[in-house]
């Protein structure tokens, strides 16, 4: 047999660009570490930066003057860039490339904490307790997303989730009830969204925001005349519980943050290591994947295509709800019209800045989270720097997230596309 | 109606081909038995018993599988991903947690007994089309199939892998397993068929023996005798028209594409290029008519230098094209049959201005080409997009034709046209070739650049590898095509 084929051939493979995505990320590095040490390092005053562990400036800190932790940090982030640059360890580009930012930050917070000091505990529960909606609403759209389905529409589950879960727990008067509520109210939107979108093949981009539109005016109107003119009957839901496990609580640190938490914050992580496993090593996730990847593929070895999309249609506004929930039952005490002002569409550029994975979105809700928290801690320490800034800095990575600057997103091959048989 | 009142029986062990052109139903037929679509009428019988297949889970349970003509395969999964999906081997019961080692172990037992060499672990999209194919059909009989359906397995193939294809069916049969082979290429048929059923408009018209000669089989298949040759003379080349020295371009992923490609196409004669699909002939034809950027090399219509000029510029200064991809590049398939034959010079007299269309001259315009090249339409007002894939590609050979012309680029012209389309566009070209214009055609279908060129320039991985006769014998062609040039390969002994 001539098996001399176009496989045996030496592979011709395209000289590789000099401005490959390490050079890159390298250069942008070297640029904003180097800017770091010397604007931070001239500006920050010689004070000491502390990092306390306790609530208030006395007790146990990790400290360090504020000008020489500016341009240490400076300049490490600048060496992470000059590795990546020069190409000298491809094999960590990803942990370089994130001990990079995070020696950015620290030289930030250096000049700005200089004189001042940061509760770390707080500063650490504040991120993730502000993640926690984000964490929820992103997972929500990697199950849609990774099935072939859009959902822009995570903004509206939220507001339903966290409406029902006002409603219905404060006239149950069951924190629990409550929480089934937030997960009911995701699933009506994700029900619209999907029978919309999978059975009728509406664009999925318009069907979501409309939907956001219709959850915006609903639980605005109900809250007028229903809630605001008899709040005790309808607007004072129960609080989730604060749980605390002996001695892991005692940690430091992480200890408060983790142990002492309540329910939502252990569904959160839990759920991000099982959607992280379910699609990667399981059935559901191989076919959910293919669905996503190649509906047509998977149609001709017997998976039921649009029953997967429903499936993961549905959960996801389980998750979304459940999302809802912290609105009304953690963070605050009562729903109030648009109270969740855009956290949905943070979920949503976290879900891409996190490139559609569990682990990625996960990381990125903590990110912007902690970009929330900072803009807070920097209000009340009356930094010169406007905290609109880091309000803004979600969008802004998810821009260069998108524009391709941190490499390709690449989002599933049929996501957005409805699936027609033949 | 696709399928009308088709009867079909394979029998264990037998190769049983179904002819037909572009648009018979072949494949329509065939999903049915599959489970993609649901017969209005009629019975599928496996094994004596009656059977439904409302999905291809179905078929599949009844012992049948498929590989349909564009692959079935996620680009992103690993071959075994790939071949276990649907059929996952699982632990930890209704968690259905992949044990990965077992589907694993199985691609390589089937590949291993039915000597089908694939790597379990690679992703498919790293793949060549040969390999690709072979994972399909490994995917097939892992699922122990005893009937296996290959829709046009070999339009993506090289001569080479053509044969290794022909090699397992061959195996196959052996083993006691039947095989459908729908295809509409007459030798292959005749290579490799026990028996031949011709379907034609959804109907079965004829069936045949593999000793039916080709020209016999060709008129069952289009209902009337029909010429296999291009009947041309020999050509009488001019001056020279395009000159491309050291062309360099990059595909759509950034990927060189074209690696320094010399060729000129003289006055009066046929330039076929050939090549495997996604040896860079796309982007070659691309980068000449401005639609791609060059990287590198120049570009000369005889004085004119086409590097950096726009695509309208470069259609403006007399060149024709065919793009390989009609429904996406060749016509607006909402537009009418009147409005596509003018796209290109709808704002230019006689048709209009920068400001308004003469719908009227547009018209008569119409109603002259509908004859002169013989399309097929309701009226000059019917959208394209309802129009045959031949007669559609007759309106864009109108219009390409209808300026004056230089240099004449027809990109894989007959794809998905029926066989009366193809005779009658093959010669249209071959008559533009003889007033005098340059003529560059590229296809994938090694008979068609053998049928029309003067000479053949075989392209391999961005390269012209060779120019030789068309009456090179097709091995020697076939091997060019794999990238074979006679000397030893770079990096063997």
């Amino acid at each position: 047999m001539s098996t001399a084929t176009v496989e045996n051939l030496p592979e011709v493979v395209a000289p590789e660009p000099f401005w490959t995505r390490q050079r890159r990320l390298g250069l942008a590095l070297i640029l904003i570490g180097g800017l770091a040490a010397v604007l931070f390092g001239s500006l920050a005053p010689g004070e000491d930066a502390r990092f306390t562990l306790s609530e208030d400036s006395e007790g146990a800190a990790l400290s360090i003057d504020g000008q020489f932790g500016a341009i240490l940090f400076g300049l490490l982030a600048a060496a992470a860039g000059g590795v990546l640059f020069a190409g000298l360890a491809k094999r960590w580009s990803n942990a370089l490339l994130s001990a990079g930012i995070l020696a950015f930050v620290l030289s930030f917070l250096c000049w700005q904490v200089a004189g001042e000091f940061m509760p770390l505990v707080d500063t650490t529960d504040g991120t993730l307790q502000l993640a926690l909606p984000l964490i929820l609403g992103a997972l929500a759209g990697v199950l849609g997303e990774r099935s072939g389905v859009v959902n822009v529409a995570i903004e509206g589950q939220f507001l339903m989730g966290a409406f029902g879960g006002a409603l219905i727990g404060t006239m149950a008067g069951s924190v629990w009830a409550g929480l089934i509520s937030a997960a009911i109210g995701g699933v009506i939107i994700a029900a619209i969204l999907a029978v919309l979108s999978i059975r009728y093949l509406v664009d999925q981009t318009v069907v979501g925001m409309v939907l956001n539109l219709f959850a915006l005016g609903i639980t605005g109107f109900l809250y007028e005349r229903l809630m605001q003119p008899d709040a005790q009957t309808y607007n004072q839901p129960p609080q989730m519980p604060e749980w605390r496990i002996p001695g892991l609580a005692d940690i430091p640190v992480i200890g408060p943050v983790l142990f002492e938490a309540n329910l939502l914050v252990w569904i959160a992580l839990a759920l991000v290591v099982l959607i992280h496993f379910g699609l990667s090593r399981t059935r559901w996730g191989l076919r959910t994947r293919a669905v996503g990847e190649h509906p047509t593929a998977a149609d001709t070895v017997g998976i039921r295509v649009r029953g997967l999309r429903y499936l993961n249609v549905l959960l996801g506004g389980v998750v979304a709800g459940i999302g809802g929930a912290y609105f009304t039952l953690v963070a605050t005490g009562s729903f109030t019209k648009n109270m969740t002002a855009g956290a949905g569409f943070i979920a949503l550029a976290a879900l891409i800045f996190g490139r559609f994975t569990p682990v990625g979105a996960f990381g990125a809700a903590l990110f912007f989270g902690f970009a929330q928290k900072l803009a807070t801690y920097l209000g009340a320490i009356e930094s010169p720097v406007p905290s609109q800034f880091l309000n803004m800095l979600p969008y802004l990575a998810t821009l260069i997230a998108v524009a391709g600057l941190v490499g390709r997103v690449r989002a599933p091959a049929a996501d957005g596309l409805p699936y027609v048989k033949g | 109606m696709a399928n009308d009142h088709i009867d079909i029986t394979v029998e264990p062990g037998e190769v049983h081909a179904l002819l037909g052109e572009n648009g018979a139903g072949k494949s329509t037929l065939m999903n049915q038995l599959y489970g993609l679509l649901q017969p209005d009428e009629g019975q599928i019988v496996v094994n004596d018993e009656p059977r439904v297949f409302k999905s291809p889970r179905d078929a599949i349970s009844a012992g049948i599988g498929m590989v349909h003509q564009h692959f079935m395969l996620v680009p992103v999964f690993t071959v075994a991903e790939n071949i276990a999906l649907g059929a996952e081997e699982v632990r930890g019961g209704p968690l259905g947690w992949l044990d990965r080692r077992r589907s694993r172990q199985d691609v390589i037992e089937t590949s291993r007994k039915y000597g089908l060499p694939v790597d379990p672990d690679a992703l498919v999209e790293d793949l060549p089309v040969g390999a690709q194919q072979r994972v399909e059909i490994v995917k097939a009989l892992t699922r122990e199939v005893d009937l296996l359906i290959l829709d046009e397995p070999t339009a993506v193939l090289t001569p080479q892998e053509t044969e290794e294809l022909l090699a397992v069916m061959r195996s196959l049969t052996a083993m006691g397993k039947s095989i459908v082979f729908i295809t509409h290429k007459l030798k292959e048929v005749k290579a490799i068929a026990d028996r031949i059923t011709v379907v034609r408009r959804g109907k079965i018209v004829g069936t045949a023996s593999p000793d039916t000669s080709e020209d016999e089989l060709a008129a069952l298949m289009v209902g009337r005798a029909v010429s296999l040759e291009v009947q041309k003379t020999p050509a009488e080349p001019g001056r020279t028209v395009l000159k491309v020295t050291g062309l360099v371009a990059d595909d759509d992923r950034g990927i060189r594409a074209v690696d320094g490609v010399d060729l000129e196409v003289r006055a009066g004669e046929v330039l076929g290029i050939a090549g495997v699909q996604g040896n860079g002939q796309t982007e070659l034809v691309e980068a000449v008519m401005g639609l791609r950027e060059v990287r590198a090399g120049t570009i000369r219509l005889e004085d004119d230098d086409l590097v950096g000029m726009s695509t309208k510029k470069v259609l403006r200064s007399g060149v024709g094209y065919i793009p390989e991809d009609r429904s996406h590049d060749g016509v607006v398939k909402e537009f009418s049959v009147a409005e596509n034959l003018v796209l290109d010079m709808y704002d230019h007299a006689p048709y209009g201005n920068a400001f308004s269309i003469d719908l009227s001259r547009v018209g008569a315009n119409a109603q002259e080409r509908i004859e002169q090249f013989d399309i097929r339409c309701q009226s000059s007002s019917t959208p394209v997009g309802t129009l045959s894939g031949g007669n559609q590609q007759k309106v864009v050979v109108a219009r390409e034709m209808s300026r004056p012309l230089r240099l004449f680029i027809a990109s894989q012209p007959t794809r998905g046209v029926d066989v009366g389309s193809i005779e009658f566009i093959h010669s249209r070209i071959i008559h533009e070739r003889d007033q005098g214009t340059a003529v560059l055609v590229v296809s994938s279908e090694l008979d068609e650049v053998v049928g029309l060129a003067d000479r053949i320039a075989v392209m391999y991985r961005g390269r012209i590898l060779a120019i030789v006769s068309p009456d090179t014998p097709r091995e020697e062609i076939g091997l060019l095509m794999a990238g074979i040039t006679g000397d030893t390969p770079e990096g063997e002994k």
